[in-house]
């Protein structure tokens, strides 16, 4: 028989399925119940079932440094993370304020840079890497920058969830949000029966009427929207081939359009045709050979020139990084004030800049507790978890950060919550992070669901696909 | 969507859909060669056996490259197996995924499911297995796969422009698998034109009846013995035989006529000219002509035809190769 009892395991953290004592929280008990009518065997066997679903469909992503061709599956976890409608009431309601505020600063500090003026951001921004001047005034259809949005998000407290990070660029995931939920449903309907679950399968159009809404003023009434993708090679090709198909748009590549006049055109079999909105999946620094690396072979020479000009859309704008950099999240509760007037109803995660002297000498004594990030990492790598490293990695990572202080920001060692996951031993406590995707046209909006990344290995707090994390279906309650 | 589509994607579902047929008709090839290798009279030599199969698929000379000698080990490995021929089974089933995985948006998930299968399942094939004594129910299984991945893109896919491409591509290659098939068995069944209608090997002539599945249809049609010149005409010259090359050009010509836009005038032309030959020609006339001078003409057009194709339609300049690293990783922290 199977069930959340965690044997003799130890809590360490605030756990999403039982108190402190070990009894069942309320939006877990119908699940605990249904668990307990299985055996540990049965639900290995959907486990299986499930990895042989998605290796027939195809939702694997490419490893880099693997050998040519290699396709993984991320794992995925048969056991959902439930969330109480009033919990994701707050959650969405936070990440949605965030992602307004984030673009009204994004429009800011490419107009008339007021953020500055008022004192509350430093001048040195326009310094960062990855601020665009390429951008300064150019207005962008809507004043939209990022269209599409993924906020990291981790609990540690009944009531305490923490924004970790915003991912503005080109957020991916969003795929195993919708397919773990078709898995889900493959395997366990009678759970569908019994709990009413929120549902997420209309993300797609609502993707698609977003990026309609921002199609430049002045072409058709039906505008033709495409989805770039660097190609099938990508680790995410996956996702790009999905929603391009969930939306019924082309999924072209670079080698694909071309640019004449002010207007971007994609080859077909009957000639070429005009494109408006490109939801496009590939950085900034390879989209334009012209504009910006010029070694990149992914691009279309001049996109970036019409795109001044106002001849097409791109979602997300170019850009958008200086907003999501490790070292403009701390400002990001100060935006919200400024922009918006509100109080942020998600909190940041207290973090320390090395590049100022006290907090540096602070991080420095106390690597040990602390986890150290790059400012421009991402992946889950460049990064020091402090205390689960041995002393010799952290006397090793203190030297890359004296190499390079500028370069890292500090934050306690949060102990994430755990949601109860099936290894191989039986149910146990996993950590677990939360990555809603909020959308922006002529509005803010967010589908009740989200990405839920589970670190797999006992006590880590990891969650990256690359590093061994998987992914589980996120259920929203609707009362 | 309106009914014009991605050169590229075009481009990818064509070949997609020329390797499946190619796998088909190699594995058809393969098997009716070495049924044939079981019941072989002791007068015939291995190599004479097997070396046809490498000039239908002209690979002699890379053959040569690869190996010593021509045994049947030899040549079934590489025609099944071999990563270094081009036209090998395996060489042509991961083609046809690539394609397909290139442009799984174009198709129907049930066919990239399909043919995603496919790749997994031949990906777990015990390869030694197949080799020692497994080779017919193998072939059988790369049929059966052809078929299953034909029938749900006939059974789930949109009668778009994507369909008629994908189609294109399984005619342009099955009319070019058969002219050369027939070639390559006419020239060594028949060693002068004079022999049409002489003495016949049964064995030999409904084996290649039977790799194209015609084998009962010769039967039923005719109701005698296999005759050379009539296997030929059904093979060339009948509309109502499926692999025949009369009907691969009756789909050609009907699928190129549906075929949005203007651009395909000389595709049209040309699939045409070789149409009403086969439409009008008599196989007596052929045979007086000659059989192979014949076939041979049928190869130089239909890759004209293709070359045709790719040009008009497929042909998206491509400047590069999608690069690999560091580009759109999914962008997420720790």
């Amino acid at each position: 028989m199977a069930s959340i009892d965690y044997k003799n395991k130890l809590l360490a953290a605030f756990d999403e399925s039982v108190d402190s004592k070990k009894s069942v929280r309320q939006v877990y008990a119908p699940y605990a119940d249904w668990l307990a009518s299985k055996d540990f065997s049965q639900l290995a066997q959907k486990s299986r079932d499930a990895e042989l679903l998605f290796r027939r469909v195809g939702i694997t992503f490419a490893v880099y440094g693997e050998e040519e061709g290699a396709e993984r599956l991320i794992p995925f976890d048969v056991i959902p993370r439930i969330l109480a409608a009033s919990e994701w009431g707050k959650l969405s309601d936070g990440a949605c304020q965030r992602v307004r505020a984030l673009n009204m600063f994004l429009n800011d500090i490419y107009h008339g840079q007021d953020i500055i003026k008022a004192g509350i951001m430093p001048e040195s921004i326009l310094t960062n890497e990855m601020y665009r001047p390429e951008m300064q005034g150019v207005d962008v259809p809507g004043g939209v920058y990022a269209h599409i949005a993924g906020i990291d998000i981790v609990r540690t407290e009944a009531d305490t969830f923490y924004v970790l990070e915003d991912n503005l660029r080109t957020p991916s995931g969003v795929s195993y949000m919708l397919e773990d939920r078709r898995m889900m449903m493959r395997l366990f309907p009678e759970l569908f029966r019994q709990y009413s679950i929120s549902p997420v399968e209309h993300y797609p159009q609502l993707l698609l009427e977003n990026l309609r809404a921002v199609a430049p003023r002045g072409t058709t009434s039906d505008p033709t929207v495409v989805l770039m993708t660097p190609g099938a090679y990508n680790s995410a090709y996956f996702e790009h081939a999905f929603l391009a198909q969930q939306m019924g748009i082309e999924l072209v590549e670079g080698r694909d359009m071309f640019v004449k006049g002010n207007a971007v055109f994609m080859r077909t079999t009957e000639g070429p045709k005009r494109i408006d909105v490109i939801y496009r999946r590939i950085d900034d620094d390879f989209i334009d050979p012209l504009a910006f690396r010029q070694d990149s072979m992914l691009g279309v020479p001049g996109l970036i020139s019409v795109y001044r000009n106002g001849g097409v859309a791109l979602a997300n704008a170019i850009g958008t990084g200086v907003a999501d950099d490790k070292a403009t999240y701390t400002y990001v509760p100060d935006m919200i004030k400024f922009y918006l007037g509100e109080e942020p109803i998600l909190s940041n995660v207290p973090t320390y800049k090395l590049s100022k002297e006290d907090d540096r000498k602070y991080v420095l004594d106390n690597l040990a507790e602390l986890v150290v990030k790059e400012v421009q990492g991402s992946g889950g790598y460049g990064m020091l978890v402090g205390p689960t490293s041995s002393k010799a990695q952290i006397e090793e990572f203190r030297l890359r950060i004296l190499a390079n202080p500028d370069n890292y920001i500090a934050q306690p060692t949060l102990a994430l919550s755990t949601c109860p996951t099936l290894v191989e031993q039986g149910v146990a406590p996993r950590h677990v992070d939360l990555r809603p995707y909020v959308l922006t046209g002529k509005t803010t909006s967010v589908v009740p669901g989200a990405l839920c990344r589970v670190a797999m290995n006992e006590g880590s707090l990891v969650v990256n696909s690359s590093q061994g994390g998987g992914t589980k279906d996120t259920w929203v309650l609707q009362c | 969507m309106g009914a014009a589509m991605l050169s590229r994607t075009a481009d990818h579902l064509y070949w997609m859909a020329r390797y499946i047929e190619r796998a088909e008709n190699m594995a058809r090839m393969l098997d009716v060669t070495y049924r044939m290798s079981l019941v072989q009279n002791a007068a015939q030599s291995e190599a004479a056996l097997w070396v046809p199969l490498l000039h239908i698929s002209d690979t002699v000379e890379d053959f040569h490259k690869a190996y010593n000698e021509v045994t049947a080990h030899n040549v079934i490995y590489y025609i099944a197996m071999d990563s270094r021929n081009l036209s090998s089974i395996y060489n042509c089933l991961r083609a046809a995924r690539e394609n397909a995985h290139a442009v799984r948006v174009a198709m129907s998930s049930e066919m990239w499911e399909n043919i995603n299968s496919l790749w997994l399942e031949f990906q777990q094939m015990d390869k030694k297995l197949i080799l020692d004594s497994g080779l017919s129910e193998f072939c059988d299984w790369v049929k059966s796969r052809s078929h299953l991945f034909r029938g749900v893109t006939y059974g789930t896919m949109l009668r778009d422009d994507g369909f008629r491409f994908t189609r294109l591509g399984g005619f342009i290659e099955r009319a070019d698998d058969m002219a050369r098939l027939l070639d390559v068995k006419y020239h060594l069944l028949l060693p002068s034109a004079s022999d049409v209608g002489g003495a016949v090997d049964y064995y030999e002539w409904s084996a290649l009846l039977r790799s194209a599945s015609a084998y009962e249809a010769y039967l039923k049609v005719y109701r005698d013995a296999v005759m050379p010149l009539r296997v030929a005409e059904l093979l060339v010259l009948r509309h109502d035989m499926p692999r025949s090359l009369h009907a691969c050009m009756d789909e050609l010509t009907t699928i190129l006529d549906q075929l949005t836009g203007d651009a395909g005038r000389e595709c049209k032309r040309l699939a045409g000219e070789m149409h009403s030959s086969l439409h009008y020609g008599r196989i007596e006339d052929i045979f007086r002509g000659g059989l192979h001078e014949f076939l041979e003409a049928f190869l130089r057009q239909n890759n004209r035809l293709g070359v045709e194709i790719q040009r008009t339609y497929l042909n998206a300049p491509i400047i590069n190769e999608p690069e690999k690293s560091n580009v759109g990783e999914l962008q997420s922290q720790g």
